[in-house]
């Protein structure tokens, strides 16, 4: 019960956080946060990794899918949101 | 060991924390991404120093996943950025919806130190990772064009919506007193339904709104877990992302002058009243449009999904610098919700090479939009609707548009006569100053970019 509760005080800190990280955001930049806090939302891989120790055909199996997608949400967002801000620099650059 | 692992995950967390306050300004953003990704790999490498993992799976996983997340990063076009971005967030709420199933798999009685209350993170984590998941592949559906993208509403939807949320909260709490298979395969059946359901009312232009939300919830869902298996970078990290995407639905919301809840149960877009309007649409060739933009000193294009559809936007940087090297000054106006995520229209002219200095916000044009002599529109139809502004009947009415039925001529690129995406006429095509140009909007302005060039 009280690593409940700690956790939960974690969670409302966290949220209280993510909050005020994000107040004013010009809207160039909407896409790329979206992507880039879409591949944080896959930290679920972590999740995903300690889910495949777990014995048991069913267990392993539905671990190493989830494994899977929360990789290609990882890989793929961190990359995506990486090219896209790479366009967004390119061009300032370029701009003298 | 143990202790170092959750020393790491602080440290991860913090690069996650540090990350996210990067991406919010321009100036760090690139940077900011990079040091949330090695936030990301000290979380897994450090997971990876606990015993007892299997390895050969894990390895193998991994690399299947990288192999299709890189593929994917590497091949989209800016275009198809909504669909990946809406599949990927899909793919992050099955994960956990999975993280949920295999912790009961492993222990399907909650008999663990966390008790009934690791059984109420599993409901819930498979209820919102669910209903990410449906309803990130229905907006992807919706966004590559694959089903219609209007909104689809039923007799009673309403009803049975809540009869399955019901359902659900039902099951759920019998879940969390007696855990049976049974129970949860009905629960995550019924969330992935519900996730349907919660979609496909949504028509295409609250799209932005949709994908940030189902954003925020795939957070969430990574939080639920790190309730599931007592893990405190899931939860932060979760977290953070589940605050910032709510923002970011927020301020979608506000440039529509709607609620969130006003996008998920209107069903907007679903009825087409019709409208009388006095006057007439009056069509412009290409070559008389072209004598008009030659003798402008100021232009103001505004893109809007049309052009993502058409690919136009190469096309429309093109005609912006010959409008340049003609002497003409030539602003970019983008509305925050033009197009089908927060910020599209920025990314494709971005692709495009369009300078970041030309590209305004709509606050910052309207107010200037009186000594604008060319207006045009390429491919927006709802954002630039001065109904929005004057009809208080109007399904849009209150939502603040770029004014460009204030500019001296107003050019509009539209494929055809038909309504926009919302089902409204635009009163803007029947007013004295506006001429349309029909046809594709790329092959339009290729034509005027031709003429300038001669």
């Amino acid at each position: 019960m009280e690593t409940l509760l700690l956790l939960l005080f974690v969670f409302v800190l966290a949220a209280f956080l993510g909050f005020e990280l994000i107040q004013k955001v010009p809207s160039q930049l909407h896409t790329p946060l979206m992507s880039g806090s879409n591949a944080i939302s896959g930290i679920t891989i972590v999740g995903a990794l300690l889910a495949v120790e777990h014995t048991g055909e069913m267990g392993k199996w539905i671990g190493f899918a989830a494994l899977i997608l929360a990789t290609i949400n990882v890989v793929g967002g961190y990359m995506v949101t990486d090219r896209m801000l790479g366009m967004f620099k390119a061009k300032s650059q370029k701009k003298k | 060991m143990e202790q170092f692992i959750n020393f790491a995950y602080i440290i991860a967390a913090v690069l996650f924390i540090f990350g996210i306050k990067m991406l919010g300004s321009a100036g760090t953003a690139r940077r900011g991404n990079l040091i949330s990704s090695i936030g990301m790999l000290l979380a897994v490498v450090v997971t990876l120093m606990k015993g007892g993992l299997d390895y050969t799976w894990i390895i193998a996983g991994l690399i299947i996943g990288s192999a299709i997340g890189g593929l994917c990063a590497k091949k989209v076009q800016m275009t198809g950025m909504p669909e990946l971005v809406a599949l990927f967030n899909g793919f992050g709420g099955l994960a956990s919806v999975l993280v949920g199933w295999a912790e009961f798999a492993k222990d399907p009685t909650f008999s663990g130190d966390g008790g009934k209350i690791v059984g109420v993170a599993v409901v819930l984590a498979i209820l919102i990772g669910a209903i990410t998941f449906t309803g990130s592949l229905v907006a992807y559906l919706k966004l590559s064009g694959k089903i219609g993208g209007a909104a689809t509403v039923f007799p009673m939807q309403k009803i049975v919506n809540a009869g399955v949320l019901l359902s659900i909260v039902v099951i759920g709490i019998l879940f969390v007193i007696s855990p049976s298979a049974g129970l949860l395969y009905f629960l995550i059946a019924l969330s992935c339904v519900l996730g349907v359901l919660g979609v496909i009312p949504i028509g295409g232009g609250d799209m932005p709104v949709v994908i940030s939300f189902l954003n925020s919830c795939s957070g969430l869902a990574a939080s639920a877990a790190g309730f599931v298996i007592f893990n405190n970078v899931l939860i932060v990290a979760g977290c953070l992302v589940g605050a910032s995407g709510l923002i970011l639905t927020v301020i979608m919301c506000k440039a529509m002058n709607r609620t969130l809840a006003n996008v998920f149960f209107g069903g907007f877009g679903a009825i087409g009243a019709k409208q009388d309007i006095e006057g007439e649409m009056k069509a412009i060739s290409t070559e008389d449009a072209f004598y008009v933009l030659e003798a402008a000193q100021s232009v103001v294009i505004v893109p809007g999904y049309g052009m993502a559809v058409a690919q136009a936007q190469h096309v429309t940087r093109e005609l912006g610098e010959v409008l340049e090297s003609n002497g003409t000054e030539v602003r970019y106006a983008i509305h925050p919700v033009a197009g089908r995520m927060p910020g599209h229209m920025n990314v494709l002219l971005a692709e495009a090479d369009v300078p970041y200095e030309q590209l305004c916000e709509m606050d910052d044009v309207n107010p200037t939009m009186e000594t604008v002599d060319v207006a045009i529109v390429v491919g927006a139809n709802d954002v630039v609707n001065p109904a929005a502004l004057e009809d208080e009947g109007c399904a849009i009415y209150g939502m603040p548009i770029i004014n460009v039925h204030q500019a001296r001529t107003v050019f509009a690129l539209k494929r055809g006569q038909g309504a926009g995406f919302s089902g409204l006429v635009n009163t803007l095509f029947f007013r004295e100053n506006c001429r349309m140009i029909y046809g594709d909007a790329k092959e339009t302005l290729t034509n005027l970019v031709a003429q300038f060039k001669e």
